[in-house]
Parts: structure tokens; sequence; C-alpha cells
């Protein structure tokens, strides 16, 4: 068949699928859509075959592209199915996780102790850390006499801080993971200061005895918050070794693997920020909650976390 | 040879076809988004400040900033096909490297690992990234496994009506008739020199000079395509 009698033949139907594509309907044109979708395959391989010129074999492709795109938009991975999310993905994807997080929290924690022994024992030691204004406005947070807890100097309301923390964690968190892309340097270094900078600010609070303001308020939130930045670390690190040690395959397909390895971990850390943003807005910085309250609700909170996390072992297939 | 063609064996059995984006429409896309998250954070600075810059307006401004700042890409890419207002502008689109619609896990990974792309300054690692790589994914890219195609333009027929169609005085292979066609489908993008240029190739088959090289093989294409 020559090809102007090919294009003759079926001219009316790709003008169709051309419009239809230009402004697609939702949903119930499907068997239509995969009938189609099959039609015009069939009619790119016949063209190619037949060696029909260029510009019909590009519009066919492009029809067969457009198609395709539609075909797939809805697939099940979009929906993210929430109850199973919880129940077993963001354990399942912890639990694979494990040294990566054992080793995040090893870079995050240990020089937050060293530094914050230090600066407990030595009264210059926080000024290498920090700056002077900075010791000041924590200083001034966390005063026992002050009414309000945690607060930066302005803030007036709750919400504030709620966007407040929102926008600085996750924010932080998220470019802890980025930095795994630098074969996991970004990562350990954002854990690294992170850990020093909490550290040192414990130490201090704790020598100037604010302990009953300090404690109190960051067990709370810091159940959710430590451990979605320590998560993000992973996931960071995850990244950087793929790169790193990609094993058998290459090191581009070792890094695309991670990349979809870390997604649940991406998912679960966001959720977890905003509950930590939510506590510490809310809870955290309320002066008129006992002291016995706070640690009661904060040890219950981290218990939680803490079951949460080390619950997605028996999801993996052995 | 650069060649921006994308190639994936899809369901169907056939192997479809795109083309990947290279840096500079990126960039203006970019821009584009950039101009717009820009106003949109000062139109909501705006309006945001007389609730009170450090109660409720503030609050719910940072939250809108964070979500500007970091979703903005993502939901824009989810939910507007792979496109976000200065992609759409620039006809250009983000899609899975199976050449499916793009899905949430790649655009959140491909949009956080932005931060790194940008690095040190103004996206060089990105840069440096798309340039050392046939399909032109950033870092981000590539470790979402997402590129960024150009969206088909509707192609424009040529008009073939009015070539007299005219059978070869010799048989030709089906790759010979087909850049044949080629030249004819081709020839009001080509420059009439460079028409006569690549016509005077076959001076020793047709014996035309010239013009009536050019059209020559036009007739003859036309003939291979159908027309009598």
């Amino acid at each position: 068949m020559k090809q102007q009698s090919f294009e003759e033949q079926h001219q009316e139907l790709w003008l169709q699928i051309e419009e239809s594509l230009l402004k697609p309907t939702q949903g119930d044109s499907s068997k239509v859509l995969a009938e189609h979708y099959m039609l015009l395959c069939q009619h790119l391989s016949i063209a190619k075959e037949r060696l029909y010129d260029a510009a019909l074999v590009e519009r066919l492709n492009n029809l067969v592209l457009g198609l395709y795109r539609e075909l797939y938009r809805f697939r099940s991975e979009t929906r993210l199915n929430l109850y199973a999310f919880f129940k077993r993905d963001f354990p399942l994807a912890i639990y694979r996780h494990r040294f990566f997080i054992l080793w995040a929290f090893i870079v995050m924690v240990l020089p937050g102790l060293v530094i914050g022994t230090w600066t407990y024992l030595d009264e210059d030691a926080i000024y290498s850390v920090l700056d002077p204004s900075q010791v000041r406005e924590i200083e001034r947070m966390y005063d026992p006499e002050a009414g309000k807890i945690g607060r930066e100097r302005e803030s007036e309301t709750d919400i504030f801080m709620f966007g407040f923390y929102i926008k600085n964690n996750i924010s932080v968190a998220f470019r802890c993971f980025a930095g795994g892309m630098v074969v996991g340097l970004g990562t350990l270094l954002v854990l690294f200061f992170n850990g020093m900078f909490m550290g040192s600010i414990a130490g201090h609070l704790t020598r100037l005895d604010y302990v009953d303001t300090f404690y109190p308020f960051v067990v709370g939130h810091g159940s959710f918050e430590l451990t979605a930045i320590v998560f993000s670390g992973a996931a960071g690190l995850r990244l950087g070794y793929a790169i790193l040690n990609p094993g058998q395959t290459s090191r581009l397909d070792s890094l695309r693997r991670a990349g979809r390895d870390v997604v649940p971990m991406l998912y679960g850390i966001v959720l977890m920020l905003v509950i930590a943003a939510f506590l510490e807005a809310f809870w955290s910085s309320s002066a008129s909650l006992s002291i016995q309250i706070k640690y009661s609700v904060g040890a219950v909170l981290w218990a939680l976390v803490l079951l949460y996390s080390f619950s997605g072992r028996r999801y993996e297939s052995r | 040879m650069l060649d921006t063609r994308y190639r994936v064996e899809i369901p169907g059995g056939i192997n479809l076809e795109a083309q990947v984006v290279g840096p500079i429409p990126r960039c203006f896309a970019y821009a584009i988004d950039l101009g717009i998250r820009g106003i949109c954070i000062l139109i909501l600075s705006l309006v945001a400040i007389p609730f009170g810059a450090f109660g409720m307006g503030g609050g719910l401004f940072l939250i809108v900033l964070f979500a500007i700042e970091w979703l903005y890409p993502v939901l824009f890419e989810l939910f507007w096909r792979g496109q976000t207002p200065g992609k759409k502008l620039l006809g250009i689109s983000v899609i899975n490297d199976d050449l499916s619609p793009v899905t949430l896990g790649p655009s959140m990974v491909r949009n956080l690992l932005r931060t790194v792309d940008f690095l040190p300054l103004f996206y060089l690692l990105g840069l440096i990234s798309m340039l050392s790589n046939r399909r032109f994914q950033r870092l981000g890219d590539l470790a979402a496994g997402t590129l960024v195609i150009s969206l088909p333009q509707s192609a424009k027929a040529v008009v073939i009506d009015d070539i007299a169609p005219l059978a070869p005085s010799i048989a030709l292979l089906r790759t010979e008739q087909s850049s044949v066609i080629d030249f004819l489908q081709r020839s009001q993008q080509l420059s009439v020199p460079r028409q006569q240029e690549l016509a005077s190739i076959l001076d020793g088959v047709t014996h035309d000079k010239d013009d009536d090289g050019v059209d020559r093989l036009h007739r003859i294409g036309a003939w291979f395509l159908g027309v009598r």
C-alpha cells in the first residue's frame, strides 16, 4: 500500500485522536483509549516497516506517545494508600535503612555528646560554637522566668511558631537528604553540625541549671523531630552509598534504585516533622503544663516512635 | 553527534521516541517559574502582614513559603501532567524514563535534589550533569529516573498536491525511495541552494542541473508517496 492511501484510510481516526489528546476527558474513555493505543501501535509499526516517510512516522510516534501517557496516567502507585503506608511501607523502609540510620545516629549524636559535655564543663566553650547574640537569645528563650518557653523574641502566637518550625525543620531535613547526592558528604555535614549545635545548647543550658525549662520543652517533640532528622540523614547516606558502592550494577542504576527505595522514607519524614512542628508549637511551648506531665507525655511519645520504628522487620521477605 | 532522541520499547512492541530537552529551554522554564513564585510570595506577604507579621498571618505565610519553595514543582508535575507553568509555556514536560507520566515518588526525589543541582552556584552541578549524559539529566533526574522531554508540536503536513508525479526511470531500493520522499518532505525547511546541492549528488543519474534536478526529485518523491 502506498503511503498516501494509508494516510487517507486512517486520517480521520488520527485527527480525532489528536483532537481528543488536546483536551483529555476523565476516566470513562479508558476502553476506547486502550483500543486506540493498540491500533496506533500497529499503524506506527506498519509505517516504520514500510519505510513511510519520516514526517508520518513522527506524527504516529507522537500519537502513540500521547496515548501512552494518557493510558498510564492513573496507576496504583500514584494513589498513596495511607493505611498500607503507615502499617507496612514506612516501617519496612525504616528496617531496610537500619544500617544507614545507625550511622546517621552516630554521626549526629556523638559530636553532640562530646560538645555537650564540653559546654557543660566549660563556661566559655559555647562561644566557640555559637556567637554571643545567639547564646543570649537561647538563654532568654529558656529562662525559667519567661511566660512562654522556646519562643523567638517577636513571635506572638503558637501558629507563627508552627509555620516557623514547618519551614525550618522540614527544609533542614530535605537539605540533609539532598546532601547525600554529594557522595554522602553533605548529609554527614548537616548531621554533624546539627548534632554539635543541639549538644552545645543542651550542655550550656544544663550548666546554667535551666533544666526544668529546656528538657521538658524538647522531650515531647524531640521524639518525632530528632528521629525524622536521623531518618533523613539515613536516606541521604543511602544515596551516597549507592554511588560509592554500586555492587553488581552500574553506578547510575544503583543510584536510581536508591532513589526509588528512599521514597517511603521521604513521605514518612515529612509527616513526622509536621507532627513534630505541631507538638513543638502547641504543646512543648506551653508553660502552664506541669513538668511531670510533659515528661510523661514525652516518654510515651518516645516509646511510640521507637516501637513503631522497630516494627518493620516482620514485613521483610526472607 | 548530538542526538536528542530517546528511545524506549513500550508495551505494544514498538520503540517509542521522545525528544529530550537541553539546558537552555529548561533554564527559561525555571526562570518563569521563579518569577511566578516570586510574585506569589510578594502578594502573599502583602496579604499576610495585616494579620500579624509574627502571629497568625506570619505563621501561615511561612507555611505557604515552605510549600512554594519545596512543593510547587512537585504538585504541578503531579497534577498538571509533568508540567509547571514555566514548562507548560516552553512546551516541555517531566516524564519517567519509561516515558510514563511522572509519579509522586520520582517527582519528590528530583525536586528535593534540586538543592544539590544548584550547588555551588546557579545550578552549576546540575548543568555539568546535564551536559555529561545523553539524556540531559541533572543529578535529581538521575536519582529519580526522570527526564524532561519536549512535547510534540502538531506537525504540519507538506502539500504535495500540486506536484505532478513522475515514475523513476530505474528501480530504487526501499531505503533509497524513502530518502527521496524525505527530500520532498523537508524541502520547505531547506534553502533552495541547499536543495540544489543535495540534488546535484544525483547528477550522474538524473542528468539534470540545479532547479530541474530538484524538481525531478520532488516529482519522483510524489510518485513514491502514491500520488498518481
